[in-house]
């Protein structure tokens, strides 16, 4: 087991490009997540909807590291690793409009974003259902020789299931490339995870199942990024799994019927996390290291508020899926 | 036409699909050293190898759910439960992962992927490890379900479910693997979606399928000494059901018993007796009956057990019954 | 909300009621079950009760009126309660709406045609289908709709007196033919064709071989001058043709001859019914009459008692309705004697296949010119072959042979049909 906290960036490994595609990529989730709030709120989106504010170094860093032939497996709180897979502004809207140009065809929901193609294999709703999955996924890489990994996010929450802990184990023993990326935001909806937990660091299970561990400040982009890369570089040469504990939060309630704060979390709380704003914190570096001006993060948020006005429009005036969709695809005909 | 076991059967279909296709690999506990707990994967680590012949450990819905993904990765993963009472923990996976995936990614992931292995009671197992899932597992969309009752069936239908793009469940039967049929050599498909008629008669149909299949040919026996000709549908596939095969069989005796191991309650009975009142309601000359597994837990004791299941006996009688002769 | 009494039927066959007297005041209290009014059917006399608790709130028709089946006649309700605006005119029923939400929400997976069901099937007397239901199995009423059998007539020999098929096989159900069935066709080469059994012809045989198998038949033939009948036709048809009606044919006074001289032949006139034999008083002549693809057997109702002229017009409209398939089962069934002619097919002499349980059967051959001795010099008369078949088991030799002489002397000299 090699439990490592990072240190503190030296040097970035990262030019000037790559961090400004990640501010690129930071910025569009958030305008994203924010035009999703409010369709919520107008009645666009219906059902479940699990915003990702807060949270966006995680989606980011994780993806700057990886190949178009990686597989992203995720839970419910997707739609910014959706975003960064390559998946358009319009087809994630679309899904969340329920429309038949959504990326699952209007028939998956804010949960449900799937992209075969982009090798992003879907939000799952089923807290821990997906870990199996991932695990699979990187038991077929290894079948057939490959040498691509399968990165699956999850919430802290999912710790407590029994199916992290068959899917740990099996991609243990049978060393698949596979990294379970662990977004500890604190809080599994209302119930804080030290209040359900008795293990409360979650790295500390990577132990269990002698597998690589680490904790990652999630509200550091380039954090998050050495420590994908780190974990990436182990599964693709020689299979070794890695449970990364990246240390988040996120900024909205747990979906948009929940509330921010209240019972189970302070405003002061709320307020304090979102001084680590992730965003800001990146721009903020950048502007200090003289690789964007102020202009420049202007422009480039009025280009993704740009592309995420684009997606509204399109997602709006795009058409419901047809009547006979109800019953397509249940199988394969 | 050589005559084997259901066992073996099943054997030849799986060793059969893993020389065709690289991409199909067996994965469960005791499949690979330990031969199977029931044998059925016998010699195949020795053939294929640890990769494609795969030993987990105990733990249903982690090695379910890793057959998914391998699945959603383009294998053909074929998973075996040592029985169906474990695969219940499996069945978020089943029901939450595979039977969905298609339909809630818009059509993008096919789900190739066969889950099998024993399923319903065998002898003094108790309530545990003595339970017919097919009436939960047919009810889901998405899934495919069959229950082959002969070792012939057993090996055209495993081996159709391998080649079918969608989950199949596969329900074998402990009390099965001994039993020896005629199997044609070589390739051997049976359609997925297809009922078989094992006897033909004029008077009753009775429908089953997987286990109640001998009892009800034995029942037929019986009702052919009392001048009664039974026709016996085996259903071999319980989702899609074969409605014209049922269907037809009651325009021609206009009476039905339905015989299944599971328990009544929303049983694959039932089903069937909504598919012949909703298409041939004229045709009835009487209600459908149900021989199903007495409604509670299967007892250990083995007087109570035989009292539980559905037996030649219980079918003569309700044959009987829906002829008005009792 | 008050509830709708409506107008019930009360027989089966009741298109509409005469209420004759309320049995309850308005303001009366009512308890379901009690009686509110007498009505009367095309039958009888009946009590219209109530289907609610409460008080006659109103009554929609006065005594004396004829109301159609599912009007509404009154109101019950609570005490005080007003009777909704829709008034008596409503023009059918409501049963309760909850017997119709019973109706499945989903049938199959064809969504677009499941919203296009209609949600509601609010008109119509449906409380009233129970009154006269008749428990039979989905076969035996299938079976009985195919073949025209009635299924009230029935005994059910299944669970709770439900009517099963095999009710059906012995059942004296004279079948309604479908329109079309298939017709043989001479096949060119073939040496034979295989036609499976209409429905028809499966009742056809079935029935008549339970005639001749197990009723002991006896034949008796007569020759009958049939002379004088025709002068009397003749003289007749002239008068009606004047009057501008319709004319009547030798069948049909053979039709009223043979009624006639069964009302002097009680014996002749009766069913054979395995424990007892019914004589019959009225006479009801069955009439064979060739249908497209069998035969079927109308009744002529109180054949003695209608005259020549009325005879005729009803036997031609009871054939037509036979030969379009439109005859009710109670115009086919319930005949004492039948009557069976071949004449237009210049048949001689046949012998007809009883109709169980009748006794007897007369079957008319074709009236042909023949010479014959009368007081000493041949001359040519017209004449017909009449031959009755007799069930042994009710009609004896002597007793058969007297009936048709009385048959012939009436034919020979129609004015001893007025004796």
């Amino acid at each position: 087991m090699t439990t490592a906290t990072a240190q503190p960036q030296q040097q970035s490994p990262a030019d000037a490009a790559l961090q400004r595609r990640m501010l690129r990529e930071m910025l569009l989730i958030r305008r994203f997540e924010e035009k999703a709030a409010e369709a919520y709120a107008l009645g666009k989106i219906g059902g479940f909807c699990h915003l990702y504010i807060g949270q966006e170094a995680v989606a980011v860093g994780v993806s700057a590291a990886l190949t178009p032939a990686d597989y992203v497996i995720s839970s419910y709180r997707e739609h910014g690793q959706a975003l960064v897979r390559g998946i358009s502004a319009r087809a994630v809207m679309a899904e969340l409009f329920g429309k038949a140009t959504g990326c699952s065809g209007g028939k998956g929901d804010s949960m449900h974003l799937f992209d075969a193609e982009k090798r992003f294999m879907g939000g799952h709703g089923i807290v821990g259902g997906h870990l199996p999955l991932a695990a699979g996924l990187a038991f077929a890489i290894k079948y057939r020789g490959g040498d691509q990994v399968c990165v699956c996010f999850f919430g802290e929450a999912a710790v407590n299931i029994g199916a992290f802990h068959e899917a740990v184990n099996m991609a243990s023993v049978w060393k698949l490339p596979v990294i379970f990326l662990c977004e500890n935001n604190r809080y599994g909806m209302g119930t804080a995870f030290e209040r359900v937990a008795a293990v409360t660091d979650v790295v500390e299970h990577a132990c269990s199942y002698d597998i690589a561990g680490e904790v990652v400040n999630g509200m550091d982009v380039l954090d998050v990024h050495q420590a994908a890369r780190r974990a990436i570089q182990r599964a693709r040469k020689g299979g070794h799994p890695t449970l990364l504990e990246v240390r988040t939060y996120r900024f909205m309630g747990h979906s948009m019927s929940d509330p921010l704060h209240g019972v189970y979390r302070t405003k002061d709380e709320v307020e304090e996390q979102k001084r680590k704003d992730p965003i800001h914190q990146l721009s903020h570096r950048m502007l200090q290291a003289g690789t964007i001006d102020q202009a420049g993060i202007d422009a480039l948020d009025a280009e993704v508020h740009a592309e995420v006005g684009d997606a509204v429009k399109f997602a709006d005036e795009s058409p419901d899926p047809a009547p006979e969709e109800l019953l397509r695809h249940v199988v394969v005909d | 036409m050589p005559t084997i076991t259901y066992r073996d059967a099943l054997n030849q279909a799986l060793r059969e699909e893993m020389q065709r296709d690289p991409a199909v690999f067996l994965m469960g506990e005791e499949v690979g050293l330990y031969q199977g707990a029931y044998k059925v994967s016998r010699g195949l680590l020795e053939e294929f190898g640890a990769q494609r012949v795969v030993d987990t450990p105990i733990a249903e819905l982690g090695f379910a759910g890793i057959g998914v993904g391998a699945a959603m990765g383009g294998l053909r993963p074929v998973i075996e439960f040592m029985t169906w009472n474990f695969a219940v923990l499996a069945l978020d996976q089943i029901v939450n992962s595979a039977a969905k995936m298609l339909y809630m990614s818009g059509g993008q992931l096919p789900m190739p992927i066969v889950f099998r292995g024993p399923n319903g009671a065998a002898l003094q197992l108790a309530s545990q490890h003595s339970q017919a899932w097919e009436s939960w597992l047919a009810h889901i969309p998405g899934l495919k379900v069959v229950a082959p009752a002969t070792p012939a069936d057993a090996k055209g239908l495993l081996k159709s479910a391998i080649r079918d793009n969608n989950p199949v469940v596969v329900l074998e039967g402990e009390m099965l693997y001994n039993t020896k049929g005629e199997v044609p050599e070589g390739e051997l498909l049976v359609p997925i979606g297809q009922a078989d008629v094992k006897r033909a008669g004029s008077d009753v149909t009775v429908i089953c399928h997987s286990k109640t299949v001998a009892p009800a040919l034995k029942a037929a026996e019986q009702l052919a000494g009392q001048g009664v000709s039974a026709e016996v549908v085996d259903l071999r596939s319980l989702r899609p059901l074969d409605e014209s095969a049922i269907l037809t069989s009651v325009a021609k005796t206009h009476r039905a018993v339905v015989a299944e191991e599971g328990w009544p309650h929303s049983g694959i009975g039932a089903q069937v007796a909504d598919v012949i009142q909703r298409d041939a309601f004229d045709e009835l000359d009487a209600p459908v009956l149900r021989v199903t597994q007495a409604d509670a837990p299967m007892p250990y004791n083995k007087q109570l057990e035989r009292l539980a299941k559905p037996t030649p006996d219980k079918i003569v009688a309700a044959a009987r019954r829906v002829l008005y002769l009792d | 909300m008050s509830t709708k009494v409506v107008m019930e039927a009360l027989s089966p066959t009741m298109e509409e009621g005469r209420l004759v007297k309320w049995t309850k005041a308005v303001g009366d209290a009512v308890k379901a079950g009690e009686t509110l009014a007498e009505v009367e059917t095309d039958k009888a006399v009946m009590e219209l009760v109530a289907r609610a608790d409460g008080q006659l709130l109103q009554q929609a028709v006065k005594e004396g009126d004829t109301v159609p089946v599912g009007d509404v006649v009154g109101y019950i309700g609570a005490p005080g309660e007003t009777v909704a605006a829709s008034g008596a005119a409503a023009p059918a029923v409501s049963v309760q709406p909850s017997a119709v939400s019973a109706q499945p929400a989903a049938v199959r997976p064809q969504p677009a045609a499941v919203s296009q069901q209609p949600s509601a099937v609010a008109t119509g007397p449906v409380a009233v289908a129970d009154a006269t239901r008749v428990k039979a199995s989905p076969l035996a009423r299938r079976i009985a709709r195919e073949t025209g059998v009635d299924l009230r007539l029935l005994h059910g020999s299944g669970p709770g007196g439900r009517v099963v098929r095999k009710d059906l096989e012995g059942a004296a159900a004279v079948p309604v033919p479908r329109p079309s069935s298939p017709v043989p066709v001479a096949v060119s080469g073939a040496a034979y064709e295989d036609v499976p059994l209409t429905q028809i012809r499966k009742t056809i045989a079935k029935r008549l071989a339970t005639s001749l198998g197990p009723v002991p038949h006896f034949f008796l033939t007569s020759e009958v001058d049939m002379e004088r009948a025709a002068e009397a036709r003749e003289a007749l048809n002239r008068q009606l043709g004047d009057q501008g009606k319709e004319k009547i044919s030798f069948n049909d006074i053979i039709l009223k001859a043979v009624a006639l001289a069964l009302t002097r032949h009680r014996a002749c006139n009766a069913w054979w019914q395995d424990d007892h034999i019914r004589f019959w008083n009225e006479v009801h002549l069955g009439m064979a009459v060739a249908v497209e693809d069998g035969l079927i057997t109308p009744v002529l109702r109180d054949a003695d008692r209608r005259p020549l002229s009325e005879i005729g017009a009803v036997a031609r409209e009871l054939a037509q309705r036979a030969r379009e398939r439109r005859l009710k089962p109670e115009e086919y069934t319930g005949s004492t004697f039948s009557v069976s002619n071949l004449g237009m097919f210049d048949i001689d002499q046949f012998t007809a296949v009883i109709n169980p349980p009748e006794a007897g059967i007369v079957a008319v051959g074709a009236i042909v010119p023949k010479p014959v001795v009368v007081d000493g010099e041949v001359t040519v008369r017209r004449r017909v072959r009449l031959t009755m078949s007799c069930d042994h088991r009710v009609i004896d030799g002597a007793t058969g042979a007297a009936f048709l002489r009385t048959l012939k002397q009436m034919l020979e000299n129609p004015l001893a049909m007025l004796l």
